[in-house]
């Protein structure tokens, strides 16, 4: 397997602050990795990083071996690296429909001009992203929840909803942050097994942060584990659960698993 | 009330309309607020007036012209601003508002704070009606599509709508453009309605009025954004009877409505075919449903 993401000595610091610290690790492609860590270990920074929304101050981020450092956010976005947020951020006032559906925007080109003179190029397109929308909606199990407000949703399909979303833009690789918070045991074994299921049928390599040990454990292939931003560990499920530097900075008494 | 005075409530109610058209992209879609549309009015204005006075260009393609040149100035402005983050972009524009005032005020060349008279008046309830027809249609084909929604998206949630590869700088810039262009062509029409030209005439109060008049529509409508700019420029003058305190019940109206629906008349809500269908539906279903008990809506 091929390494899709790679971090080089990534610093991350602000002010007098080290969040993230000289990372360094490979996303294989076609893989889901795991990334661990005490609250405030540099996770969602990492995430931050990949994803445009910091600078990185030293370092490299490769994506495919191209440099995806110092891109703006959208145009890493067409790389096609997207991700979604701990605290969920959907267009709150639109529609499930009209969330997915302005994530679509992709898949066609039709420029402003032909949108206002509403020109064959302009209703193929829009045909096309409709189409899509209704795929991914019956992927993603919202299809009864489509004229839903998004804020109106319960929290555990937003989350889903956040996913399709993101899988809107036909991504490679896909950052899922804390996709399980908030759930309860029954609702994060089906969300695993939409992550895997999603992972087969889009072809994606998946980053994933978590606190919850079931679902780590369950589907990731590879976890990096961190700690005051620093990697502590990186390795297989096994490896990391057998590593006692691990157990002793963040999992604790073994009854701590949860 | 002759039927002179009524056409030119509705001509006034038209040009500010086709202004209120513009800011209600950048304000009520894509979540920019805007004080300086009078500076842009003005630009369009002037640079209208002097197409047709000074190199007696067609009325409607002056028109154009107005429109353009205030888009470009807005791009320039936009470029400056409209990477900062937070409240800078008003704040900018508020001062471009005035800016543009005082300069006007010293530009012999158009009058200066004199005024300029003599332009002619080619504004009429006809072609306003068509000019607003035309910018209706414009406005809602363009938000009905994938750049409208991008808009929306950047409206609702800015962070996330790049990283679903929305160029959010690139779409400010094309949805201030767009309603600094309504914006100049209102300006435009006002110039050859009122057949003189004043500085004055685009003080802050006029951008105010404006932002209000959206604001009072409902933010993301247009149905909104067209009943708010035809009440409140009506108002004024359906309270003529009050004299001095007519101001004072406009204002009163204003607060009453962002009290009791702060959400504007129209709320987000357009009033479309679809829309009003559904409506009768509800209240006839509303009338059924007395009869039974439960349910959870």
């Amino acid at each position: 397997m091929s390494t899709i993401l790679a971090l080089k000595n990534v610093t991350k610091q602000f002010g007098g602050l080290t969040a993230v610290g000289d990372m360094c690790f490979d996303v294989k492609k076609d893989s889901i990795s795991g990334l661990i860590g005490p609250n405030g270990a540099g996770k969602t920074t990492i995430f931050n990083l990949i994803t445009g929304i910091y600078n990185v101050t030293e370092g490299e981020i490769l994506f495919e071996g191209n440099r995806v450092d110092g891109l703006q956010p959208y145009q890493i976005a067409d790389t096609g690296i997207t991700r979604t947020f701990q605290n969920i951020r959907l267009f709150k006032k639109l529609t499930t429909y009209e969330n997915i559906l302005t994530a679509c925007h992709y898949n066609t080109d039709y420029s402003i001009l032909d949108a206002v003179i509403r020109n064959k190029k302009f209703r193929t397109g829009e045909k096309k992203l409709h189409q899509q929308v209704q795929e991914l909606l019956e992927i993603m199990e919202l299809t009864d929840r489509k004229d839903a407000v998004a804020s109106n949703l319960p929290y555990g399909l937003q989350r889903r909803l956040e996913i399709a979303r993101a899988l809107a833009l036909k991504p490679k690789l896909l950052l899922l942050d804390e996709p399980a918070a908030g759930m309860n045991p029954d609702e994060t074994i089906r969300l695993m097994n939409l992550i895997k299921e999603v992972r087969d049928r889009f072809n994606l390599t998946v980053l994933v942060i978590e606190h919850h040990m079931d679902l780590i454990m369950g589907i990731c292939d590879k976890i990096v584990v961190l700690n005051f931003g620093k990697k502590l560990a990186e390795g297989t499920t096994q490896e990391i659960q057998s590593n006692s530097k691990v157990i002793e900075a963040y999992l604790g008494e073994e009854d701590v698993i949860c | 009330m002759g039927w002179y005075y009524i056409q030119g409530i509705l001509i006034l109610s038209g040009i500010y309309l086709m202004a209120v058209l513009g800011l209600s992209l950048l304000t009520g879609f894509t979540g920019l607020f805007s004080f300086g549309h009078a500076g842009f009015m003005a630009v369009g204005a002037y640079t209208t007036a002097a197409m047709t006075i000074k190199f007696n260009v067609p009325f409607i393609l002056a028109l154009l012209i107005g429109g353009l040149a205030a888009a470009l100035v807005s791009l320039v402005i936009g470029k400056l601003t409209l990477n900062l983050k937070g409240d800078y972009f008003c704040i900018a524009t508020l001062g471009f508002g005035e800016a543009i005032r005082l300069i006007l005020d010293n530009v012999q060349y158009f009058g200066g704070a004199r005024g300029w008279p003599g332009i002619p008046l080619k504004t009429g309830l006809m072609n306003v009606i068509i000019f607003n027809v035309i910018a209706v249609v414009i406005l809602v084909n363009l938000i009905k599509s994938r750049h409208g929604r991008n808009l929306q998206a950047i409206r609702e949630e800015e962070m996330a709508s790049q990283i679903i590869g929305i160029n959010v700088f690139k779409y400010k810039m094309i949805s201030l453009a767009i309603s600094a262009a309504y914006a100049g062509i209102a300006g435009g029409m006002l110039a050859h309605y009122t057949g003189f030209l004043q500085p004055k005439m685009f003080q802050l109060i006029k951008s105010t009025e404006l932002t209000i008049m959206v604001i009072f529509g409902g933010l993301g409508s247009i149905s909104g954004s067209i009943i708010g700019a035809i009440v409140l420029t009506s108002l004024p003058e359906v309270l003529r009877a009050f004299d001095r305190w007519r101001l004072v019940v406009y204002g009163a109206s204003v607060i009453f409505i962002m009290i009791t629906r702060p959400q504007g008349l129209m709320g987000g809500y357009e009033i479309t075919i679809t829309n009003i269908k559904k409506l009768i539906s509800r209240i006839t279903s509303l009338g059924k449903k007395k009869h039974t008990i439960g349910g959870d809506n």
